[in-house]
């Protein structure tokens, strides 16, 4: 029997021994390896989330017996539970898409792409775990620089000069990133002696030397998370590189930096950043669902427009920073609201880019302008796609429509109604969006659709659950989540 | 006004000058070896500081590793930069004036803090003893903060996977390299074979004393790495065909066998990372061997580069 505080180690040191494993097997090995890690992960993810439930505490585990703040401490609270879950659901379902494509067929040499990508979807996840579990922010730079390495190589895996140069474009936007973030760390360590976040959050004080490093890495954090105006290094990342990896980075990669911001705005330095830097983080966040949404609108190539799609959604997220930032009922709601948003984009997006891919492979090309007809040639695949598309414009029942209606209710709530008018706004451009796509593939052209591959049915079944998936999450009732309060409460407590 | 003092005034001087002159450099090529020179008197004023760790791993690998994928790739590009003009003055003035301003904004904030930053220098002394170590750096590294470590190491072996998926699918499994090195230099043939059983016998011997002195696996690794380079670039021998299964052996086998180390800690009662008291310095001086090698062959291979010829 494992204590469930181990759990915490063994959600990051599985994937990882998975990396070490699948690179010293080779071959057909990495697959098996991949394979087993995606169901080991699964039950982890499934353990910490359920014990958290039960027993509305959070868990945290002392490396080595080492305490901060000399040592470090993995600790998961509701935020972790939600993001575990989440990364499990997705990357399960991306590693299952991808079996299909990333071969090694028996008795045959080596092959490069798909080596890389079992490695590298491994490698994703032990950085994401460590983002979700760490509660050091040296550790959770480890974890930036573990999500950095492997998602770079996934942009480029097909090898195509175009790709090279937004993979490198991608690799200097993250490492610019990690410096400025590795810096901040620097500038607190210095003024407090700890990185740990629990023992930072009692001694930061507003003062310059935390302004300065609080400053700096959250320009490195939006840098990698690609807030408006730092996002022109995604589109052609997410858009170039194969379907499985587009989904990988655009539901969760550009998460776990997010993820690594609120940590550091609420959880290490809370109330440090005044009321008008979080105004200042929510207008860049309302400024990439207006000009995210319209390049969106613009864009003649499928995986463009969801690249595009997803600069627009990241934006909702940031108005977290406003809305949640004190303990009243209305900042509950938006807490849940924004991670909502942020889980529901991950789901959707995920199976909104795997059915791209289907599309993609089927037709032989992504041109919105030759999708007439195409929902009687692919029915499955587009009804998923429709189905995802309900949860980006925010339509019930669907995951993003209750993340958006609990944003809509708190920031009107809280007398902030600026905030609703953007959120109104960028559903209904989403609307536009998505119809383009929609309407032309569902009326149907003069001619059949000739395709040039046929799909396999369980491929288009997994994006058709994850779309389902994405509905599911509408079935969440429209009040603060028990379970992402879970360790969040008692810390506010504390502080104030 | 001491010795010292103007030694340390001089180093200062020179490093700046330097740090101006790297930007100033119009191509590519100088711009590197001043990178390289750069990160040599760096190391000297880490060591001024008394930051011994810090300065031999700025001088391996901020200056040597780095140094010499720099100059690979500054090589490979002088034919493109031949028919491009070299980035204009005012672009270069501007980067000159960025950097300034950063150097200029964190001297100011280290100055405005009074008296001494906290630290857990003390702490992290106190506690050595347990380990059997003296060098509280080595403790940190490997006890305290095992588990940065560990991912660390995963970071290398991605960043390894990520230089070889540049490669062509033809060439995957190939060797590094546009084409073997013909050994005619008779100077660095010589070296070649002079200097790799001297570095061999000096990383070994940083290994052993990081346990009680300033040194440890990354800088033994990073000796044994230039020790290989030096034999390959000679021409002595050529780089290894990735999929020959010794070096998949060897880049997974230092990663494999901390972690496996990590998991028997579970069996202990400070769990996951710790060292039992009593063999806590032998096992800690085994992971590192194991961790050297891997650092070694990981470190000589990302120079090295994806492969480029068939095995």
């Amino acid at each position: 029997m494992i204590a469930p505080a181990a759990l915490l180690v063994l959600a990051i040191i599985l994937p990882a021994a998975g990396v070490v494993l699948a690179l010293a097997a080779g071959g057909r090995g990495a697959e098996r390896v991949a394979m087993a890690v995606i169901a080991g992960g699964a039950a982890i993810a499934l353990a910490i989330a359920g014990t958290l439930w039960s027993t509305g505490a959070p868990l945290s585990y002392i490396i080595g017996g080492w305490a901060p703040p000399l040592g470090i401490a993995l600790r998961a609270d509701g935020l972790s539970a939600f993001m575990l879950l989440t990364s499990a659901l997705v990357i399960g379902a991306i590693g299952l898409f991808a079996r299909a494509t990333y071969v090694q067929p028996a008795g045959t040499p080596e092959r490069r792409a798909p080596l890389v990508f079992w490695i590298m979807l491994m490698g994703v996840w032990t950085g994401l775990n460590a983002v979700w579990l760490a509660g050091d922010l040296f550790s959770l730079y480890v974890a930036l620089e573990l999500l950095t390495f492997s998602a770079v190589p996934l942009v480029s895996l097909e090898g195509k000069p175009e790709t090279l140069a937004a993979a490198l474009r991608y690799m200097l936007f993250a490492l610019i990133g990690s410096i400025l973030y590795l810096l901040g760390c620097a500038l607190l360590y210095g003024g407090y002696g700890t990185l740990d976040i629990v023992l930072l959050s009692r001694l930061a004080r507003p003062e310059p030397v935390v302004f300065v490093a609080l400053a700096l890495m959250t320009a490195g954090l939006a840098a990698k998370t690609a807030l408006f105006p730092l996002h022109l290094w995604l589109p052609p990342a997410h858009a170039g590189a194969p379907a499985a990896a587009s989904a990988l980075l655009s539901a969760l990669v550009v998460k776990g930096s997010f993820i690594l911001m609120v940590r550091l705005w609420f959880d290490s330095l809370p109330g440090i950043a005044g009321d008008g830097a979080a105004q200042f983080m929510a207008a860049l966040g309302s400024a990439a669902i207006i000009v995210g949404s319209v390049l969106a609108l613009r864009q003649e190539r499928l995986k463009l427009m969801i690249a595009y799609s997803t600069v627009a959604q990241i934006g909702y997220l940031f108005f977290l920073f406003p809305l949640a930032g004190a303990a009243g009922d209305w900042e509950r709601l938006a807490w849940t609201g924004g991670i909502m948003q942020l889980v529901a984009h991950a789901v959707a997006k995920a199976a909104m880019f795997m059915a791209a891919g289907l599309i993609g492979e089927a037709l032989g090309h992504d041109r919105i302008a030759g999708f007439a007809g195409l929902g009687r040639a692919l029915p499955v695949v587009m009804f998923a796609f429709g189905l995802a598309g309900m949860s980006l414009m925010g339509l019930p029942p669907s995951g993003g429509f209750v993340a958006k209606a609990m944003l809509l209710t708190a920031s009107i709530g809280e007398g902030q109604w600026w905030w609703a008018v953007v959120i109104m706004i960028g559903g209904l451009l989403a609307a536009g969006y998505m119809f383009r796509v929609l309407t032309p593939a569902l009326a149907g052209g003069a001619a059949p659709v000739i395709l040039a591959a046929r799909i396999s049915r369980p491929r288009q079944a997994i994006v058709l659950g994850l779309a389902i998936c994405a509905l599911l999450l509408g079935l969440m009732p429209l009040r603060p989540s028990a379970l992402l309060e879970v360790g969040r409460t008692t810390q506010a407590a504390e502080v104030r | 006004m001491s010795l010292a003092l103007l030694a340390d005034a001089a180093l200062v001087l020179l490093v700046l000058g330097l740090a101006f002159w790297i930007n100033a450099a119009s191509r590519a090529f100088p711009a590197v070896v001043g990178y390289v020179a750069f990160g040599l008197l760096l190391a000297l004023a880490w060591l001024r500081l008394s930051a011994g760790d810090v300065a031999m791993t700025e001088a391996a690998v901020g200056s040597g590793v780095t140094g010499a994928v720099l100059i690979a790739a500054s090589v490979r590009l002088r034919s493109a930069e031949t028919e491009a003009p070299p980035p204009a003055l005012p672009l270069r003035l501007l980067a000159l004036l960025l950097s300034g301003l950063v150097t200029a904004a964190l001297a100011g904030l280290v100055l405005w803090t009074t008296g001494p930053a906290p630290s857990l220098a003390d702490q992290a002394v106190q506690h050595l003893p347990g380990l059997g170590m003296g060098n509280a750096v080595t403790g940190v590294l490997i006890a305290y903060r095992a588990l940065d470590t560990l991912l660390e190491k995963v970071v290398l072996l991605l960043a390894l996977m990520g230089i070889w998926s540049l490669a062509k699918d033809r060439y995957w499994g190939g060797i590094p390299g546009p084409s073997r090195i013909q050994p005619t230099n008779g100077a660095l043939i010589l070296l070649a074979r002079l200097l790799p059983p001297i570095g061999i016998v000096v990383a070994v011997y940083i290994l052993w004393v990081g346990a009680t002195d300033p040194g440890g696996a990354f800088q033994g690794g990073a000796i044994l790495a230039a020790m290989w380079l030096l034999v390959m670039l000679a021409g002595l021998r050529d780089a290894p065909a990735i999929s020959r299964p010794w070096v998949r052996l060897c880049v997974t086998v230092g990663p494999a066998a901390f972690i496996a180390v990590g998991l028997t800690g579970f069996a202990l009662p400070n769990g996951f990372l710790s060292y039992p008291d009593s063999i806590a310095k032998p096992l800690i001086i085994a992971v590192e061997s194991v961790l050297t090698l891997s650092i070694a062959v990981i470190l000589g291979l990302l120079v090295a580069g994806p492969p480029e010829r068939q095995p």
